[in-house]
């Protein structure tokens, strides 16, 4: 359901070319849980933003439900990224000045939703993330774990298919983590398809695919059968 | 995305930095309330001018005797005529027009005028009773010239205000007799203080019966007839009448002049009006100067926000909505700052026209409108850089806040 085929990325910093993806393939399955792993600068998020639409290959072709994307236009593409991509952020990425609730509801009243059916599905969300009697603090009443609760429940208010966590549990303390990895995790179980770019090898070997990148290339890609999680 | 929440949205931003939301808006509102104070005033002393003309009498058509000619040598002096004068008569006809209210005829001259040792040189002015209506004068003492026939030389005189004082001083004038040339007139009234208009001072002046004037200067000829036409719309059928009947009784020959107040009056009108639109063309250069200062503060938003503006393109936001988003913050920056101009605006003039009673200060209808639209102009014209910049964005660079 998504493929890349022969991507490759490169930046110019100054008057060099720095390829941050090097003629990549890769195919990711409808429900599939993989993580992304490397040492910083290996191009993993980078191959993130290429997956979320963020980025646009220089070369190559991205595959996304069998129609290519790479050839979108911006408003196009944007649309994409509404209807089928959720981000989660390391840094959280909240609007500071909205609440809790109303950053739940930024991606619907970008796509336009009717407020009754906004708020009805803000509720649903905010009562499934127990935060509840957290939906009228501002961002900075919250903690870090809360934080990145809010963020999920924005990232996946819209439904998306596919769900990219950028070392979602960088910010937050050893326990706060593992419970945002296992609400993550538990999307899994609605058929969503999960990407988690980190550089912690504990939480990467819980994915059933690990794929190492190193200098822009994929150096390995194990699934795992026996260990599910 | 709906207008409403791009509208909601876009107000949420303005509140999130109040400090800087509300210098714009002053900046703006100074702007309009600047053209509207300054258009105000200009309108003021428009109408001021105005209605010092009208106080000379309203919807007057003037006839005066010869015929202006721009072409050459007249016929009159081709044939060794002077032309006809207008007589009494010639006056009493003109209110055969419909559209006339009433005439005052004037027949001007000096005489010396004395009381007792003293005596002076003035201004004598043949009339009748209807002038004191046609010229808007006034009585202080007494009364004007009697009603009645007017080929009758009654030998009664009214005073300037300045002639009574420097002939009766404190002393009662009404009822005393003094000598104008070889003859004796009885004071009845004294003019009311009036200033100069048209460029004769009435209280320099000694008002008599228009025949007694003809007497005393041995003339037939009348120097003016100041006409008063029924209503504004009347003005120009009083020209063309007065000119057909003085045509008609002047043995077909077009000697008369006939001009009208309201032509004057048009000229001051048009040279103040223009002079209203560079005084609020100027004060609109100030709304300009907020439109910069709009868009000095959206770029700065722009890079203050720049996470913002990554983290709504990578929850599917197109360029186009984000820069509706910030054509929105710029357009209620600028309508809310036109309001409060407005406000401001109504407010110093109804305080200017507080402090100066006599200036009729309004702001035109039109500056108003045009403050308004400009102010809306500028302010969304300016945030077309700052939210295209917004717009094309790179999303990963913009979510690290680069």
């Amino acid at each position: 359901m998504i493929e890349l085929l022969n991507v490759s990325r490169t930046f110019t910093v100054g008057d060099q070319q720095v390829a941050a993806l090097r003629d990549i393939n890769l195919r990711l399955d409808a429900g599939e849980y993989i993580s992304i792993m490397g040492p910083s600068g290996s191009g993993k998020s980078t191959m993130l933003n290429m997956l979320g639409l963020l980025d646009r290959p220089s070369s190559g072709t991205y595959l996304l439900d069998g129609g290519n994307v790479t050839e979108l236009n911006d408003e196009q593409q944007a649309r994409v990224r509404r209807e089928k991509i959720g981000f989660v952020f390391q840094s959280f990425h909240l609007v500071p000045r909205l609440t809790a609730a109303q950053n739940v509801e930024l991606p619907m009243i970008l796509a336009g939703i009717p407020v009754e059916e906004r708020k009805a599905r803000v509720q649903v969300l905010m009562q499934n993330y127990g935060l509840s009697d957290r939906a009228d603090h501002k961002p900075d009443q919250l903690s870090g774990g809360q934080r990145q609760r809010v963020a999920i429940a924005r990232a996946t208010v819209m439904n998306p298919t596919v769900l990219l966590a950028d070392e979602p549990t960088g910010n937050l303390d050893r326990n706060t983590g593992w419970e945002v990895l296992k609400l993550l995790e538990g999307l899994l179980e609605q058929g969503i398809t999960l990407v988690v770019v980190t550089h912690d090898a504990e939480i990467g070997a819980r994915a059933q695919r690990r794929i190492h990148m190193l200098d822009g290339r994929i150096l390995s890609d194990e699934a795992n059968q026996n260990d599910s999680k | 995305m709906k207008l409403a929440d791009t509208i909601q949205f876009a107000s949420g931003s303005l509140r999130g930095s109040p400090t800087r939301t509300l210098l714009m808006m002053l900046a703006m509102s100074i702007g309009v309330a600047a053209v509207v104070v300054l258009t105000a005033l200009g309108e003021g002393a428009r109408r001021y001018v105005i209605d010092q003309f009208s106080s000379l009498g309203t919807n007057l058509v003037i006839v005066l005797p010869g015929r202006t000619e721009t072409a050459g040598i007249g016929p009159g002096l081709m044939s060794g005529q002077t032309p006809r004068e207008i007589t009494l008569e010639d006056a009493q006809a003109l209110l055969r027009s419909h559209a006339v209210k009433q005439f005052a005829p004037l027949t001007v001259g000096s005489a010396t005028l004395s009381r007792d040792a003293l005596n002076r040189e003035v201004v004598v002015l043949g009339s009748t009773s209807d002038l004191l209506e046609v010229r808007h004068m006034g009585i202080a003492l007494g009364r004007f010239l009697p009603a009645g026939d007017i080929n009758e030389a009654t030998p009664v005189c009214v005073l300037g205000n300045q002639m009574k004082r420097e002939l009766f001083g404190n002393e009662q004038a009404v009822g005393q007799w003094v000598r104008l040339g070889d003859r004796r007139f009885r004071v009845i009234g004294v003019l009311a203080s009036q200033g100069e208009s048209m460029g004769m001072r009435t209280d320099e002046l000694v008002i008599i019966p228009v025949a007694a004037a003809h007497q005393l200067f041995n003339t037939s000829g009348l120097f003016r007839i100041l006409i008063e036409a029924k209503s504004r719309e009347h003005i120009e059928q009083v020209v063309r009448d007065a000119e057909a009947i003085m045509t008609e009784r002047h043995g077909g020959e077009r000697d008369v002049t006939v001009i009208t107040q309201d032509a004057v009056l048009q000229t001051f009108d048009r040279i103040l009006t223009a002079l209203t639109m560079a005084v609020g063309g100027i004060a609109a250069i100030s709304l300009a100067v907020a439109g910069v200062l709009i868009m000095n503060v959206m770029l700065i938003a722009v890079a203050q926000r720049v996470r913002e503006i990554g983290l709504l393109k990578a929850l599917g936001a197109p360029g186009r909505q984000i820069r509706n988003l910030f054509f929105a913050e710029a357009a209620l920056l600028s309508g809310i700052g036109s309001i409060a101009g407005l406000a401001l605006g109504y407010t110093g003039s109804f305080i200017i026209g507080q402090v100066y009673p006599m200036l009729p200060v309004s702001p035109p209808w039109w500056a108003v409108l045009a403050a308004t639209m400009t102010a809306l102009g500028t302010g969304i014209l300016f945030s077309v850089w700052p939210a295209r910049r917004a717009a094309k964005l790179d999303p990963v660079a913009a979510l690290a806040g680069k």
